[in-house]
């Protein structure tokens, strides 16, 4: 341990307490981001704990990170600075749930599966049905901005989160919306904290609406030999008066990928084949909902030529639903090299959406794409070593993808891959336009730059 | 165009609220570019730069309330783009939001804000307030159906946020500009998401001889979570002076009514429907009726959407809150707002979004009384702060403006003040844009002040 590392570890004891610092190198490890080790570890266990931190943080010029679970800390670049790891896990209670108004107040470092249970018991859910879900807090979910694949049905984050309590990089306690399902009272700044990697502060509690559990569903998967017929069926589907709660296009690999899923408690996924496109849809409601939804859209998968579609047992449908949640945990774990694109476009998937695929195979990189019909596109590559010859292809095929999204009016980003990259290439894409503004939100909520320094767009 | 005739001036001293401000001048630009122009022309003089569309907020947010130059988006009422494709459109300002809707009906898409002055108020108007309407309880507020926006800076810089898919690289630029009520940029192009109207639509009219009995009802279909496209709720008293008017065809005898609307696939709305009627009739419904076609639904709306041009009628002023609670206590509100009102000698009239928990109790009273005028100001302040105490807030979606801003200590600490203010300065430093909105002039002592004469005349909703 250095002595720069004893010092941080042990002046924050004086904060906040031994029982809540660690500076051991084994712990501080645990929450490196990108090869960067903190000096110290703090756990506060209460929303005052954590303004004393920031407090400390600020008046000695040091560097935090807010952490949940830490599934998502590889997103971003590399930090400028980073000093203390802010872990959240210690805020962990429900504060506040009214199942007869479908609100729930929630401490920032609960896990999801632990959420999960007692909405369960009043059958209602929050819709983050994301990867990493069986590890992940809710702050994490809602700072990462990671994508829920119940969108198309229950909308992003920013529809259901009504208010938030956050501690600022000026050190102080502050909260924006409320807990009632309609507010307009202030300025929405809870809306910036989705996705903000904790660069704006540390959230410390969230407030979201609730949702009942559906009486029932049912998941269709369709096959498909030709992008063109999965962009004639999403149009269909999208035109139709059918909203489903999710539908998944995904490339062949993609589809392997989540048919191998082992996973002992859950069964086989036998009518995914070999070498083709899948659409998979979920759909919600009573009996009579189902009937039609099945009806209807195995009509439109025959019209737009779909070479073969099933209704999915009840037996497979656990299997496929985590499959199709944790893609994107699954693709970025076979090693180190691992690189995923998120690309944000229109909601139609775009016809030409498999020259993606012809950037990798040129350079002969494993890769394969899935999308959700609400977007994001995601393109997922797995090289099998992070050699510089390796690092030198992705740079070559990231510029690839951040021309394709600016030629489609959207925008590109890489969600994670290896630290050699990030010397390269910003994973934020291009430069933007409105970075001006984002910095300006940032020296609002974060004069003095206390929080994740480096990580996030623009500099910021 | 500029005016500046005191004539002239008169016209913009008033919006859809109690409160008044008379501008210096009023300009109509007709480009982001004038727009841009006439922000660097006061900026350069020091004068007050305030937004508007079509004057009828109902927070004072469109009023310059230190005087200043109004910008008026009037002519920037051009849908520059419809994209039904990916359900988008991208408007000017100054477009009506009902004009929108008409234009896309053609493709079975709608815009689904609908704030009942939806044929008048502009989207822009509807941007900086965030603004909601009836049928936000399903489909949510402006808010969720704006994915980008271009912008005008006090500086008179022009620049773009968010974008055409809604999700954008970065902080949610768009989700704070939108009900920020003008005073953090001007909006001068808005991008926004379209829906698809649903296979069908019920229309029921739920009625009760207890007031009780309605708001249980209400909060049980949001506990069942049966979600109907709107549940509007109108007391007896407010019904009857409607029915006056509108003859929509509400009993005069009945304590309450619920207008319940519900949407989607034929299926759904069926089973929908068998669930609100029962938990109507378990809670002592008198009667449920269904709306048979298109003209009786038409009619229960009329009802509902002119409910307060037709309360003008009775008293000579009126006092509209805005405030929200938990949809689990609106039984115990609407007890509480009853026995506020007999406290004061007023008649509070109660016509809202119950399914929201969007409370609309209106305060019946003559403002050429000083004395009625003060007390109205205190019943109302008495009712904001219990919905505050029962975990609420000061307003579903008429915004802050001029009017609430005293009362936001009732909600905020001075921690939360000093980022909102922090957000405020760094957007617009010299409070050129909107100033004296939003954030309290005297602040912490959480009182409505006393203000001039209210307006005498009735409050569309």
């Amino acid at each position: 341990m250095s002595t720069v590392a004893t010092n941080v570890a042990a002046r924050l004891e004086t904060v906040i307490g031994a029982a809540r610092v660690n500076g051991s190198s084994e712990s501080c490890a645990k929450f490196a981001v990108d090869g960067v080790v903190p000096s110290a570890v703090a756990k506060p266990a209460s929303s005052a704990e954590v303004v004393e931190i920031v407090r400390f943080a600020k008046s000695e010029k040091l560097a935090l990170i807010p952490c949940g679970n830490g599934t998502k800390l590889g997103i971003g670049m590399p930090p400028a600075r980073y000093d203390i790891a802010l872990d959240m896990t210690g805020l962990n209670q429900i504060a506040y749930y009214d199942p007869g108004d479908l609100t729930l107040s929630v401490d920032a470092g609960m896990s999801l599966t632990q959420l999960a249970d007692p909405l369960a018991k009043q059958e209602q859910f929050v819709p983050l049905a994301v990867p990493f879900f069986e590890e992940c807090t809710v702050g994490g979910t809602i700072a990462s901005n990671i994508g829920s694949s119940l969108r198309p049905g229950y909308g992003a984050a920013r529809d259901f989160l009504l208010g938030a309590e956050f501690v600022n990089g000026a050190g102080t306690f502050t909260k924006s919306g409320g807990r009632v399902v309609k507010n307009v009272t202030g300025y929405d700044l809870h809306k910036l904290l989705i996705g903000s990697l904790g660069t704006l502060g540390a959230i410390t509690r969230l407030n979201f609406r609730t949702f009942p559990l559906p009486e029932g569903y049912g998941h269709l998967v369709s096959t498909f030999s030709t992008v063109d017929s999965i962009v004639r069926f999403q149009a269909m589907v999208s035109k139709s008066l059918l909203s489903p709660s999710s539908f998944d296009i995904l490339g062949s690999a993609a589809a392997q990928t989540v048919a191998e899923l082992k996973d002992n408690r859950h069964s086989s996924l036998p009518w995914f084949v070999h070498g083709a496109w899948h659409v998979c849809i979920k759909f919600e409601g009573a009996e009579a909902i189902l009937r039609r939804y099945s009806s209807e859209l195995a009509q439109y998968a025959e019209k737009c030529g779909a070479s073969n579609y099933h209704l999915v047992e009840k037996s497979e449908e656990k299997s496929l639903r985590v499959g199709l949640r944790e893609l994107v945990k699954l693709l970025s774990c076979p090693g180190p090299a691992a690189t995923i694109f998120k690309i944000n476009l229109l909601p139609g998937f775009p016809p030409d959406g498999s020259n993606l695929s012809a950037l990798a195979t040129r350079l002969s990189i494993p890769c394969c794409i899935f999308a959700s019909s609400s977007g994001p596109l995601y393109f997922a590559l797995r090289p099998d070593d992070v050699g510089d010859k390796t690092i030198s292809s992705l740079r070559h095929i990231a510029s690839g993808v951040f021309e394709y999204a600016t030629t489609h009016n959207g925008s590109a980003s890489i969600l994670f891959c290896p630290t050699a990259l990030k010397r390269v290439v910003n994973v934020w894409g291009p430069t933007r336009n409105d970075a001006a503004l984002m910095r300006l939100v940032k020296n609002a909520f974060d004069p003095e730059n206390v929080f994740a320094p480096g990580r996030f767009v623009a500099g910021i | 165009m500029v005016l500046h005739e005191p004539e002239d001036l008169l016209l913009y001293e008033y919006d859809g609220s109690v409160e008044k401000g008379r501008p210096g001048a009023v300009v109509f630009p007709a480009t982001t570019h004038d727009v841009s122009r006439a922000v660097r022309l006061a900026a350069q003089h020091d004068i007050p730069i305030i937004g508007r569309g079509a004057g009828t907020g109902l927070s004072g947010g469109a009023l310059a309330r230190t005087g200043g130059i109004m910008i008026v988006f009037a002519r920037m009422n051009r849908i520059l783009e419809l994209d039904l494709e990916n359900q988008r459109a991208v408007v000017q300002p100054g477009v009506v939001n009902y004009e929108l809707t008409h234009a896309v009906e053609h493709a079975r898409l709608y815009f689904a804000p609908d704030p009942s002055s939806w044929k008048s108020c502009t989207i822009g108007g509807n941007v900086a307030e965030n603004a909601g309407g009836p049928h936000t309880l399903a489909y949510g507020v402006t808010s969720n159906h704006v994915t980008a926006l271009e912008l005008v800076l006090p500086d008179g810089e022009i620049c773009r946020v968010g974008s055409r898919h809604g999700d954008s690289l970065g902080y949610d630029l768009a989700g704070l500009f939108v009900g920020s009520e003008g005073t953090l940029a001007l909006v001068t192009e808005i991008t926004v998401k379209l829906l698809r109207k649903p296979e069908s639509v019920k229309t029921l009219l739920a009625i009760f001889d207890r007031v009780d009995d309605a708001s249980e009802t209400v909060a049980e279909i949001t506990a069942r979570a049966i979600t109907p496209a709107a549940c509007e709720m109108l007391d007896g008293w407010t019904l009857r002076a409607v029915e006056d008017f509108i003859h929509a065809g509400f009993p005069m005898d009945s304590a309450a009514v619920l207008l319940i609307e519900l949407e989607g696939l034929a299926e759904v709305v069926v089973a929908q429907v068998a669930a609100v009627e029962e938990v109507c009739r378990e809670h002592h419904a008198r009667e449920v009726r269904i709306a048979r076609d298109e003209h009786e639904r038409e009619l229960l709306w009329k009802g509902r959407k002119n409910a307060f041009g037709a309360l003008g009628r009775i008293a000579p002023g009126n006092y509209v809150l805005d405030g929200v609670i938990p949809r689990s206590k609106i039984p115990q509100a609407l007890r509480r707002i009853q026995e506020i009102g007999e406290r004061y000698n007023f008649k509070i009239g109660n016509i809202f979004h119950a399914g929201d928990g969007n409370l609309h109790p209106i305060v019946l009273f003559d403002p050429r009384d000083a004395g009625q005028y003060q007390r109205a100001i205190e019943a109302s302040a008495e009712i904001i702060r219990y919905c505050v105490e029962i975990g609420g807030a000061l307003t579903g979606e008429h915004g802050v403006g001029m009017e609430k801003s005293e009362l936001m200590p009732l909600l905020f600490s001075d921690d939360d003040f000093a980022l909102m203010r922090r957000i405020h300065d760094v957007f617009n430093p010299q409070s050129a844009l909107n100033p004296g909105k939003i954030f309290p002039l005297n602040k912490g002592c959480g009182e409505i002040t006393p203000r001039a004469q209210a307006a005498v005349r009735a409050v569309p909703l």
